[in-house]
């Protein structure tokens, strides 16, 4: 197919939560400029906080996003505890994972199954799936609802639970209703397993980016809400030494700010770079699983981010039936302290990938200033690179079919618009 | 389904807002099969890229008005929807995001964006109903799935939805919860807020923060003074009051009277 003279556009993109643009302007199939933008109208929501009580952070932050209101709870908790200095108990720590794991599931099993599986099969979404294959959607619906059932029981509800604060939970759940989980959990890993299988099916788009991956890291653990910040190429520090590494610009064609290290480099953090940085973490039969179905450490083909959410869901399914078995009420469900000025940071795992949370706070506990790195401003960069990637490695398709592509290439991520302030118009010029 | 046979058109739309209300709807796992069965789903792009032009049956708004381009096309889907229907407390009252309406917009956009010059953003945020007629709102940051269900299914066999009226306070009493301002002296703004949500914080112990929005005629000044009486700061009523329904007017009214 000639290159000369041709358009393609879309008009805000379609299933991801949030809207944004991307323009390109392809000559002799080299992308020679492009712009990948977000609109989402800015809620200045570091700014509301000024003035407002440490305790507010948790509940007002987690209405930046409804589909990973826990990672906003977890991450300004635990950045206000670093500043006043507050040591939380190991049984709460377990108790949040415990409903992080809910968030992941609710997360993931909405973009593998209803949002981004649909791309590989050439459909226009979940409902033409359901249309060819009930029990796939039935059963990610089925996973689905018992994400939702763990952020309930824990939180209260699942968009924006009301059960989380500075230090820990309210009020813990009674141990009977987490242990009456424990079936739908194993279920949930069951029905995970065959939808991965099914993945695993699917025509990956042939397409190698050069990345560099960062994620927190655990002494034990898959990282969730614990851990070091670390990267593929190397670097091991402090939650707290996070803005010492990387720092966000502002584009003019965006409403996000967007990430990169100090040096200009942009970075990818999710599923695939939490799996990659941390393959040796998940149980071995996990990791046999991820092998089998196409997905091995190193893996550079976003599109498989695909498969390393949907082995997160495994996981996920996996680590809360464990932690629901070992769950006994902590009492109380949170640790209080004296109040002081300080500064604080938190970074938990959102569904997307690392969120970083910075507060200071007066005496009386005052917010004086407030700093949060959702992950898809993060990413934004490298959507950008991976776009130009599509369509170079892509170009010969036509323009329908090269549209949906860009389209799917910004669907790996499932990027949260709303986080990163916003999606999606497409338009690559051909000249 | 509509005489004619045809399938009624659903729309779903956002404007300024974090898309948890949306959710709600892919978050009723067991209905959503039939109500994509039910309905003709004409667009709704946090789930389908199938987007079909008005004009629309039903169209559920997500979100508060913050744009200049949000104020044109809240008219356009007004003009195309037979029945709008907001959904939310930012769509209902403007969401947190209209706590800016107090502040000095631009001084607020600059502490937030390096070059504030590329944000393009009104001074304030509001609900859908200050710019179109609505025909009905659900309340909540976010919405009750089962309200949701109820409106749907209402809408859809031509009836009035059945949505409560009563407070908060009511829904405690209802349903047995402890009073957790009368025991344990927390304040709670259940007195003055529309129930709807299963009175979800006082069964965990905490007070209620709001986020269905001020009952009518709710008596916020009466409020205030009991959680002054309870040894509640000024700024703590302030902020009580400045959550997730700020900008309705008996809120943001009382808000204003603890300002420092």
């Amino acid at each position: 197919m000639s290159d000369s003279t041709r358009t393609i556009q879309v008009e805000a993109l379609a299933r991801v939560e949030g809207e944004g643009r991307f323009k390109v302007r392809l000559e002799d199939g080299k992308v020679v400029r492009s712009e990948f933008s977000i609109f989402e109208p800015p809620r200045y929501f570091e700014g509301l906080l000024r003035g407002r009580s440490f305790r507010d952070a948790p509940d007002v932050t987690s209405r930046i996003c409804g589909i990973c209101p826990i990672a906003y709870i977890m991450g300004a908790s635990q950045a206000m505890e670093d500043a006043l200095g507050w040591q939380v108990p190991r049984p709460i720590v377990d108790l949040r994972r415990l409903i992080y794991c809910g968030e992941w599931i609710q997360s993931h099993v909405l973009h593998t199954h209803l949002l981004h599986a649909p791309d590989f099969l050439g459909l226009q979404d979940s409902i033409q799936l359901a249309q060819s294959n009930r029990s796939l959607v039935e059963n990610g619906l089925a996973a689905k609802k018992t994400g939702n059932r763990l952020m309930e029981v824990i939180g209260g509800r699942s968009v924006h639970p009301v059960n989380t604060r500075v230090g820990g939970f309210y009020r813990a759940p009674a141990a009977e209703a987490v242990r009456a989980l424990i079936p739908e959990l194993e279920r949930g890993e069951a029905l995970s397993v065959a939808a991965l299988e099914a993945f695993a099916g699917f025509d990956f788009p042939d397409l190698e980016m050069d990345y560099l991956f960062v994620a927190l890291r655990h002494e034990a653990d898959y990282p969730i809400a614990e851990g070091r910040v670390v990267s593929s190429a190397g670097l091991d520090i402090g939650v707290e030494a996070f803005p010492e590494h990387f720092e966000e610009h502002q584009v003019p064609h965006s409403n996000a700010l967007q990430g990169a290290t100090l040096d200009g480099r942009p970075y990818l953090v999710g599923p695939l770079a939490r799996f990659n940085l941390n393959a040796d973490r998940l149980p071995a039969d996990i990791l046999g699983l991820a092998e089998k179905a196409g997905l091995a450490p190193d893996c550079r083909n976003p599109f498989k981010s695909l498969l390393a959410r949907q082995v997160e869901v495994i996981y996920a399914f996996r680590e809360a039936a464990r932690l629901a078995r070992a769950y006994t009420p902590p009492e109380p469900g949170f640790v209080e302290g004296p109040l002081r000025a300080g500064v604080g940071h938190g970074i938990t795992e959102a569904p997307r990938g690392i969120c970083y949370h910075r507060y200071e706070i007066a005496e009386d506990g005052a917010i004086l200033a407030a700093t949060i790195v959702p992950p898809t401003s993060q990413n934004q960069r490298q959507i950008e690179l991976d776009l130009v990637g599509t369509v170079e490695r892509f170009h010969d398709l036509d323009d329908e079919a090269l549209q949906w592509r860009c389209e799917q290439a910004i669907r790996n991520y499932d990027p949260c618009i709303s986080c990163a302030t916003h999606f999606l118009t497409l338009d690559v010029e051909r000249a | 389904m509509k005489p004619g046979g045809t399938k009624p058109r659903l729309a779903v739309w956002k404007f300024s807002s974090c898309d948890g209300c949306q959710l709600t709807l892919l978050d009723c796992e067991d209905e959503l099969l039939d109500i994509a069965e039910a309905v003709d789903i004409a667009y709704f792009l946090e789930a389908t890229r199938t987007t079909r032009a008005g004009p629309y049956d039903i169209s559920l708004v997500e979100g508060s008005i913050s744009t200049a381009r949000e104020v044109e096309r809240i008219q356009e889907i007004r003009r195309d929807s037979e029945l709008l229907i907001t959904i939310g407390a930012c769509a209902t009252a403007g969401g947190i995001q209209a706590l800016r309406n107090s502040l000095d917009h631009d001084a607020l956009r600059a502490s937030v964006y390096p070059s504030p010059q590329f944000i393009d953003a009104l001074a304030t945020s509001t609900p859908i109903a200050d710019h179109v007629a609505v025909d009905y709102e659900l309340r909540g940051c976010p919405i009750d799935k089962s309200q949701l269900l109820e409106a749907l299914s209402a809408l859809l066999k031509g009836r009035k939805p059945t949505i409560p009226d009563y407070s908060q306070c009511t829904e405690c009493k209802l349903a047995g919860t402890a009073c957790v301002m009368v025991a344990k002296g927390i304040p709670c703004l259940g007195p003055v807020t529309q129930g709807g949500c299963g009175n979800l914080c006082p069964k965990v112990g905490r007070g209620c923060y709001g986020c269905f929005g001020p009952k009518e005629g709710a008596n916020t000044a009466a409020l205030a003074a009991e959680l002054a009486a309870l040894g509640a700061e000024p700024r703590t009523i302030r902020d009580l009051f400045g959550g997730f329904t700020a900008g309705a007017p008996a809120f943001a009214e009382e808000r204003r009277r603890h300002e420092r």
